[in-house]
């Protein structure tokens, strides 16, 4: 059986201390600025924070994993490679990574430094899996949530690393590191800054028949009528009309939450070495809740016990939920 | 280093969409006896279980393209993942020709260190990762979408210090976003496996527009597209001058011909730019065009280039 790792989000020093103190075995955390995929106003530490949320989080025997899985454009390369060498000099565990030239930089500068490659890479096969994992001596793979469990399987008998799996929390539908939408309508990159429809961006306009329309740089993401909740405009997850679909639906996907927690079982025997919980833009008392969850299913399951799923079905708080790609291929 | 400006070539991209094999096959003699370009794309990049469609004229659409005069190039998948995604990534790598472009990571272990043109699906967004894929035997790069003109003026500096072709999509939709799951089969509640090809339907995509009636978005298979379409017309002195070396006009269900006659004569030098911009619109009927990526602001956007570079 894997060591099924616990990989949890760490947006502030605030919610990496209570991931820690929740019993995760690793948390994930970035810098301030556009070296990570949540670059968002308010997250993410600086550069002493850092060093000590490394200090906690070593002390209680947890991993920290520093993601530096954004694509720097040309000219901005010294960003990322400065935050490898604050990340090295703290400490950290692990750098997670997705551009080819960050990672052979890390390779060869830092070759001690033990490198995970992110979801924003997009590596779906194990010929892709492998060629990071040759290159530039990659111990874990992120995979992308668009794998049934049997194709992990499978995946998993093919590569020389590690598997970790998004199990909880946002679901995101585009293949990652390859999503352009955000830039195309606010001027804001994914893949170079760090940003997915931004707060900045949003604006909530109530029409004169009482529906209330959703805004993102002034396109409407979505309309809610008067007795509808309004949703956060996130591109992909907004109401569009097709020449066949006049009246307007989820073009891509409903506003839904990944939660695979009835799959925890099945994933840990198809071979995953760990589990990410998604979340870092989320709050304290949330990442408190989903990780001591968590952390008791897997310990259960780890120790052979029956395990109370339903405390982790109540965490998505009445949103839908969806087990995504992982359950079966009619989700593509 | 100052490298000196030269003539850029225009290239086709692939063909994004899933047009009939009839369909490919008049559009592909019309390039081939009419279109002024110097490079051609070929093969299915967005989704594999259109390729077999046009198999059985490859052989001859390479000919008559070579025939012509123009070097053929062919692309491979964006996305691997299923068996039959990975056999064909693998057959594309074997090729010794034509020249191959690489669009996966899967194709990049495939291919070694053999020679190979890198496609915009490969995030080639700086200088050290370009570094990287020259000493990993690639010769060509083709540039994201959305890098802005700073990025790219150093990010061909490097490619041509290097050796490198480097590449800059100049016509058409931009490709914003691809996926495991099928837009086209879910808006006709269908799945990927049972999609019935409903996007042969779409030639220039399935148009998206926003609840108060805003076009925004095209679907294409997996693939989600900007509604304008890129238009770097006024801006091919300045991608010359930063050396850029080919400038790809992707394939879109107009008068492709037109299109690249129009290119090419600004190119050459024959007409200015504004009298070409109109022609343009002209044979685009109603589309909006776009240069936002290019300047550093939000994709959709058209502004006016500066007078002078």
């Amino acid at each position: 059986m894997s060591l099924a790792e616990l990989i949890c989000p760490a947006g502030t020093p605030a919610a990496l201390r209570t991931a820690v103190d929740a019993g995760a075995d690793a948390v994930y955390c970035g810098f301030q600025d556009a070296t990570n995929a949540r670059n968002f106003p308010g997250l993410n530490f600086t550069p002493d924070e850092l060093a000590a949320a490394v200090a906690y989080a070593h002390h209680a025997g947890t991993k920290v994993l520093l993601a530096l899985n954004t694509y720097p454009p040309a000219g901005k390369v010294d960003l990322w490679r400065h935050a490898a060498y604050l990340g090295v000099r703290y400490g950290v565990d692990a750098f997670i990574v997705a551009d080819m030239g960050v990672a052979d930089y890390i390779r060869h500068t830092h070759p001690l430094a033990r490198l995970h490659l992110s979801v924003q890479a997009a590596a779906s096969s194990p010929e892709a899996i492998r060629y990071y994992c040759e290159n530039f001596g990659v111990k874990r793979v992120v995979l992308p949530r668009i794998l049934t469990i049997p194709e992990i399987r499978q995946i998993r008998t093919e590569i020389p690393c590690e598997i970790e799996t998004f199990i909880f929390g946002n679901h995101g539908l585009m293949v990652e590191g390859r999503c352009s939408l955000t830039n195309y309508l606010t001027g804001q990159s994914t893949n170079m800054d760090g940003v997915c429809s931004p707060a900045s961006d949003v604006q909530y306009v109530r029409d004169t028949d009482g529906s209330m329309s959703s805004r993102l740089a002034g396109f409407t993401i979505d309309r809610f009528g008067p007795e509808e909740m309004a949703g956060y405009p996130t591109i992909c997850k907004g109401r569009y009309a097709a020449p066949n679909r006049p009246e307007g639906y989820y073009a891509f996907e409903e506003p839904i939450s990944l939660n695979l927690s009835r799959l925890l079982p099945e994933l840990i025997d198809a071979g995953v070495h760990a589990f990410k919980i998604e979340g870092r833009q989320r709050s304290k008392s949330y990442v408190r809740n989903v990780v001591t969850a968590f952390r008791h299913a897997v310990d259960d399951i780890r120790a052979g016990r029956a395990t109370n799923m339903s405390d982790l079905v109540a965490l998505t708080e009445g949103q839908k939920q969806t087990q995504g790609a992982f359950e079966t291929k009619k989700w593509r | 280093m100052a490298v000196k400006a030269m003539k850029p070539k225009l290239t086709l991209g692939p063909i994004a969409y899933h047009w009939s094999a009839h369909k490919n096959r008049d559009f592909y003699a019309r390039i081939a006896d009419e279109a002024p370009l110097d490079e051609v794309y070929l093969g299915e990049v967005i989704c594999s279980k259109r390729a077999p469609f046009h198999e059985a004229d490859l052989p001859a659409t390479i000919e008559r393209l070579e025939r012509a005069g123009k070097t053929v190039v062919l692309s491979t998948l964006a996305e691997v993942m299923l068996k039959r995604e990975r056999k064909a990534t693998d057959d594309i790598a074997g090729l010794d020709a034509p020249e191959i472009e690489v669009n996966n990571a899967a194709g990049l272990y495939a291919r070694g260190m053999r020679p190979h043109r890198v496609g915009p699906f490969m995030n080639a967004y700086n200088e050290a990762t370009i570094d990287w894929m020259a000493r990993q035997g690639a010769t060509h790069v083709c540039l994201p979408t959305e890098l802005p003109a700073e990025a790219i003026a150093i990010a061909a500096r490097s490619a041509r210090n290097l050796g490198l072709g480097v590449e800059v999509q100049v016509f058409g939709r931009a490709s914003l976003a691809v996926s495991a799951r099928c837009y086209h089969a879910r808006a006709h509640g269908r799945t990927k496996d049972n999609c019935l090809f409903v996007c042969e339907d779409d030639p220039d995509g399935m148009p998206l527009k926003t609840r108060d009636d805003s076009p925004i978005l095209r679907v294409n298979g997996i693939q989600t597209l900007s509604e304008s379409y890129i238009d770097l017309l006024p801006e091919l002195g300045r991608l010359a001058a930063d050396g850029i070396t080919h400038l790809r006009l992707m394939p879109q269900d107009v008068d492709m011909v037109g299109v690249t006659t129009v290119f090419r004569s600004v190119l050459d030098g024959k007409v200015a730019t504004t009298e070409a911009d109109m022609r343009l619109r002209d044979l685009c009927d109603g589309t909006t065009f776009s240069n936002g990526f290019y300047h550093g602001i939000a994709g959709y956007r058209r502004i006016a280039a500066a007078a002078s570079t």
